[in-house]
């Protein structure tokens, strides 16, 4: 029974091969996009656990020198002889022929064993032992997929900046050119670092001080006061009740090496916390990409459904039961999911392979986070991604299975067109609609977090979504009003009749091209607000920086002449708000005044800065806090008066500037190394030239337009992935566009035969079908714009606020909405040209049977 | 074999509920045909429906072999209808996706008594060979029908339920169908019930119930 009955069913789909293609394309490609957007996280998330362990495990404490300075050796010496368990590191970036690499330059010896890489790299610390590593021209140990990009590129290194758009203006390496060492592959080390030993990493780096002291066992009550804020002002690190932080010989850090301090693993939290924001982001775009591909799969599958509704009552009526043919339809279903569900998984795998090179590029360039830039895959992948495709298929067929469920069997054989064409689903469906509204509303206005923000969207969406036939009912009946005679009427009235079978194709054109708008409208908002923020925050034509923090002062003397003016800037790390953040001193001076990017502040900002009477601070930290101009901020342990708050974006951390006066007061030890210098741009070329001859290696220096371009092209990089999930998206919809008229068509003859009968040529038809589909989708795109316009608008004032904690001021695009517009009635001709064209060239036979099996 | 004693069967109406059949009787016994005649709206297709339990009755009683229908649930009538009873439509209702072929085969081998020859035999006698390998949509309506008769009784049904079999064809092909039809069922021993309101078609039948506003007369 079970075997005649599958066959029965199955054999539907032989006989419709295209809408078991639109099925199968339609779940391949919506896994697709959700598996490959997913395969890009898992990637990502292996790399920063990989990366976090490259040292002494993920959870490992360090002290890094207060102001920025490197540790000297003398501090490394006592500590190690009171007993601490510490190692030096010297961290850095360089640009190799394989990419941008960051560079870990390690001491094996005071590591200790097994403290190198994850788990699975214990062989990673026995080769650091190995004289090869230790001595010239040393060893490289990298991740085998590091190791490969590199072979055959070994040959010469270039320091450079990670070219965070916020670290443009203190970090500006110079572009110094060393040999690199012989590189082996060791399994476990994180994606794109490369561990030498510490003389290589100052060869590599050109800085022979530690970055870091890297604390390989434990140290007694440390986390308790990691980052304290009398630390940063210079006193003594002390303890909660003000007792000194301990080593093992009962020497506090303060006594020992005083120019240190200590930061936790916590400090990260940020980088991660921004992360996980922009893997969010993806998996949103990944999820509504998949919810598009939904919405032909239950169109695919609700046709296949009506369309078989006879030979259900039929199989019935012969004596199959009712519990079999559900459980035969469902295993129908399941084989079709894990069929599709694995070429959706292959070409999700082919999608993130092609896509990961750019993520990785942007989360290195926007976050500092070193993700790998091919693609491993792992059983789990594999398994999820057909879990998803089961999952959605079940999904998107529930409703099918359920209406069959509850077919009764002496019901009407002849389709009914899709249960939305009755009165009750239509108003079944307002009533979602309407109920998905009224949630996205009350989430916006009550829901905080980025979830209840991702749930408000969805919420929009779907419900847009569903009132879309009800709007396309109303235009089509405001058409008809107007229409002058009776082919225009019967043009109307068939386009009415055509909604139900077409809407879910045109919902996902509708969703498609909402996102496209949104997502579209916040990208151009975005690179307009960068774009003019760079020319604020990065206003001096140089920046320069001396390598030799001794040599500071007499290379600003020099300067003083040759520049209309010299910026110092000079940061330390501080808690603000509870958290790790940055404070600056800035000069008083025409160029913060004029060009920094202040978003709201009271009237003499500056010169209260310039008088030690107030701070202005980020966006970022004004949000978090809910500061405001005349608002308190303890800042360094004492209350300071916020004049007002600046644009910041791509920076994780709160920061704060303060005037320098006041800063040099309080840290009088860190004095400024680097500068930004004014001067008429034409002479910034012969001044950068002028202080490379006098200093050498001794200067860094960075054009301000170099940096600019940098900074644009890794913001150009980073919306490549949405770009490319935005054109699959729109790809898909017109897909399902395609798929649903070509169906249409296949089952329109009864309808066509009678007005072909009374005089309509089929060539007229044909066009009037091509008529019908453009307009459709002409109503759905300005359907959706407003959808549209309410996406970018939640995007860029509800998810980025929750995400980054900065808000982007929305522009608007005329141009962008007509191309797109352009777009969608291109696309709903170029789905119709196939079946119009079927219709144009039908035989006069095949209309003329309608009329015979109506005998 | 049919037992059908006093049933009565109502549907909601707009205003007050409508009796459709108002306490039916009648016997088949296997060999026999029987044809169920009446005006429109008489209540002839539904007594055929609740009789092979595609819908239940609201008082009475029906049983197939001894099997009383009102005693059995989805399930059991389902079997039922598989195992010994064979249903011909009006609209053929065969499944446009399979052969002529696996049409015809098609019920036997849900039932599970799936004989090859006599399959051929069928087909055959019905003058569908040449077409076995076509879409129900291939054929004409006349063949499309013997291929339903086929369908049926291909499984060997004991009870053959046939409503208006010959309705949607031409007068000489209805003919010709009715002809092999009776053929085939006295030749399998089966019992007949067919639903008409052709006088020609009832007087090709050994009996003749006739339905009005729902009671026997």
């Amino acid at each position: 029974m079970n075997r005649a009955a599958l066959m029965a069913l199955v054999s539907h789909w032989r006989r419709r091969p295209l809408q078991l293609l639109t099925l199968v394309l339609g779940l391949a490609t919506a896994t697709a996009l959700w598996s490959g957007v997913q395969a890009i996280n898992a990637e990502a998330r292996d790399s920063y656990d990989a990366a976090a362990q490259t040292v002494a495990g993920a959870g490992a404490a360090r002290l890094v020198a207060r102001g920025g300075q490197g540790i000297t050796r003398e501090d490394f010496a006592v500590l190690r002889r009171a007993g601490w368990p510490v190692t030096p590191v010297i961290e850095g970036r360089i640009d190799t022929p394989a990419g941008p690499m960051r560079v870990t330059g390690i001491d094996p010896f005071t590591l200790g064993p097994g403290m190198l890489g994850g788990a699975e790299s214990s062989e990673a610390t026995e080769i650091a032992y190995d004289p090869a590593f230790l001595t010239p021209p040393g060893l490289i140990l990298a991740a085998p997929e590091t190791a490969r990009a590199l072979e055959g590129g070994t040959g010469e290194g270039t320091a450079s900046s990670d070219a965070t758009p916020d670290k443009v203006l203190r970090e500006a390496e110079g572009p110094e050119r060393a040999e690199l060492p012989p590189v082996r592959a060791v399994a476990g080390l994180a994606p794109g670092t490369l561990v030498v030993d510490l003389s290589v990493a100052a060869r590599l780096l050109g800085n022979a001080a530690p970055t870091a002291l890297i604390l390989t066992g434990p140290v007694p009550d440390l986390e308790d006061h990691a980052d304290d804020d009398r630390g940063a002002i210079g006193g003594p690190i002390g303890g909660r009740n003000g007792e000194p932080v301990g080593g093992p010989g009962g020497d506090t850090l303060a006594d020992l090496a005083p120019g240190l301090r200590l930061q936790t693993p916590q400090g990260n939290a940020d980088i991660s916390r921004l992360t996980d924001s922009f893997h969010l982001n993806l998996t949103a775009f990944g999820l509504l990409a998949f919810a598009v591909g939904l919405f032909i799969v239950r169109g695919a599958v609700g046709l296949a459904f009506e369309q078989r509704r006879g030979v259900f009552r039929t199989l019935r009526a012969l004596g199959l039961p009712l519990r079999r043919l559900l459980v035969l339809l469902l295993a129908e279903l399941l084989i079709l999911a894990v069929f599709a569900g694995l070429l959706g998984v292959a070409l999700g795998w082919l999608l993130a392979s092609a896509l990961l090179p750019d993520v990785a590029a942007t989360l290195r360039g926007l976050y500092g986070a070193e993700v790998a830039g091919t693609l491993t895959l792992s059983p789990a992948w594999w398994l999820s991604g057909l879990g998803v495709a089961v999952a959605g298929t079940l999904l998107a067929a529930g409703a099918s299975l359920w209406q069959v469920a509850r077919l009764p069997v002496l019901a009407p054989a002849q389709p009914r067109a899709w249960a939305m064409a009755g009165v009750r689903g239509a108003w079944l469906q307002a009533a979602g609609a309407l109920a998905l509204l009224v949630l996205a509303l009350g989430l916006g206005l009550w829901g905080r977090g980025l979830v209840a923000g991702f749930a408000m969207l969805g919420a929009l969406m779907l419900g847009a979504a569903l009132c879309l036939p009800l709007i396309l009912r109303g235009a089509l009946r405001l058409g008809a009003r107007g229409a002058r005679g009776p082919v225009a009427q019967w043009f109307w009235a068939d386009t009415g009749q055509q909604v139900p079978g077409l809407s879910l194709a045109l919902m996902a054109l509708l969703l498609a091209l909402a996102a496209n708008i949104g997502v579209g409208t916040m990208v151009a908002s975005f690179r307009l607000t960068f774009t003019g923020w760079l020319d604020q925050r990065l206003a001096a034509e140089l920046y320069v920086s001396s390598t030799d923090p001794a040599e500071a002062g007499a290379m600003r003397d020099w300067l003083a002449p040759r520049t209309r003016a010299i910026l110092p800037i000079v940061s330390t790390g501080v808690t603000l708000g509870g958290r790790p953040g940055e404070l600056y001193g800035v000069a008083d001076d025409a160029t913060y005044r004029d060009n920094w990017p202040i978003l709201t502040g009271l009237s003499d900002l500056w010169d209260q800065v310039a008088a030690g009477q107030g701070v202005v601070i980020n966006e970022q930290l004004s949000r978090a806090q809910e500061l405001a101009p005349g608002d308190t901020l303890p800042v360094a342990g004492e209350d300071w008066q916020v004049a007002g708050v600046y644009s910041d974006y791509g920076n994780p951390l709160p920061q704060v500037l303060m005037g320098m006066d006041a800063f040099a007061t309080r840290y009088p030890d860190i004095t400024p190394a680097r500068f930004g210098l004014r001067l008429p741009p034409g002479d910034a070329p012969a001044l950068a030239d002028a202080l490379r001859d006098r200093y050498g290696s001794g200067v860094e220096i960075v054009d301000q337009r170099a940096l600019k371009a940098e900074s644009l092209r890794i913001f150009e990089r980073t919306f490549t992935v949405t770009g490319a999930l935005n054109v699959l998206t729109l790809s898909v919809a017109g897909f399902a566009i395609l798929t649903s008229l070509l169906t249409l068509a296949g089952m329109r003859l009864p309808q066509l035969a009678p007005v072909w009968a009374l005089g309509l040529t089929r060539r007229r038809l044909a066009m009037l079908e091509l008529g019908r589909a453009v307009m459709l989708a002409a109503l759905t795109a300005l359907a959706a714009l407003p959808l549209g316009l309410a996406l970018a608008y939640v995007l860029l004032a509800v998810i980025n606020v929750e995400a980054f904690g900065w808000r982007l001021p929305m522009h608007l695009f005329p141009l962008d909405w007509l191309r797109l517009f352009a777009l969608a009635c291109l696309a709903g001709a170029v789905a119709s040209l196939w079946p119009a064209r079927r219709i144009a060239t039908l035989p006069p036979g095949e209309l003329l049977k309608v009329f015979a099996s109506e005998r | 074999m049919l037992v059908v004693d006093d049933i009565r069967k109502s549907f909601p109406g707009a205003e007050a509920p409508v009796d459709v059949l108002r306490g039916v009787s009648l016997r088949l016994d296997r060999g026999e045909t029987l044809a169920l005649v009446g005006e429109s709206g008489s209540g002839k297709s539904t007594l055929l429906h609740l009789v092979a339990g595609l819908d239940r009755v609201d008082a009475g009683r029906i049983a197939i072999d001894g099997a009383d229908l009102a005693q059995m649930g989805d399930a059991g009538r389902a079997r039922l209808r598989r195992s010994a009873v064979g249903l011909v439509f009006q609209q053929f209702n065969l499944i446009p996706s399979l052969k002529v072929a696996d049409n015809i085969a098609f019920q036997a081998r849900l039932a599970g008594r799936h004989d090859t020859a006599w399959t051929a035999e069928l087909t055959e006698r019905l003058g569908l060979t040449a077409h076995t390998a076509k879409y129900p949509e291939e054929l004409s309506g006349g063949q499309q029908q013997r291929v339903a008769i086929g369908r049926t009784l291909a499984a060997r049904p004991a009870l053959v339920l046939a409503d208006e079999p010959t309705g949607n064809l031409d007068s000489d092909t209805g003919a010709r169908v009715l002809a092999l039809m009776l053929d085939l069922v006295a030749e399998t021993e089966a019992g007949l019930l067919m639903v008409t309101h052709s006088e020609r078609v009832a007087s090709a039948m050994g009996r003749r119930v006739t339905l009005e506003a729902g009671q026997a007369i």
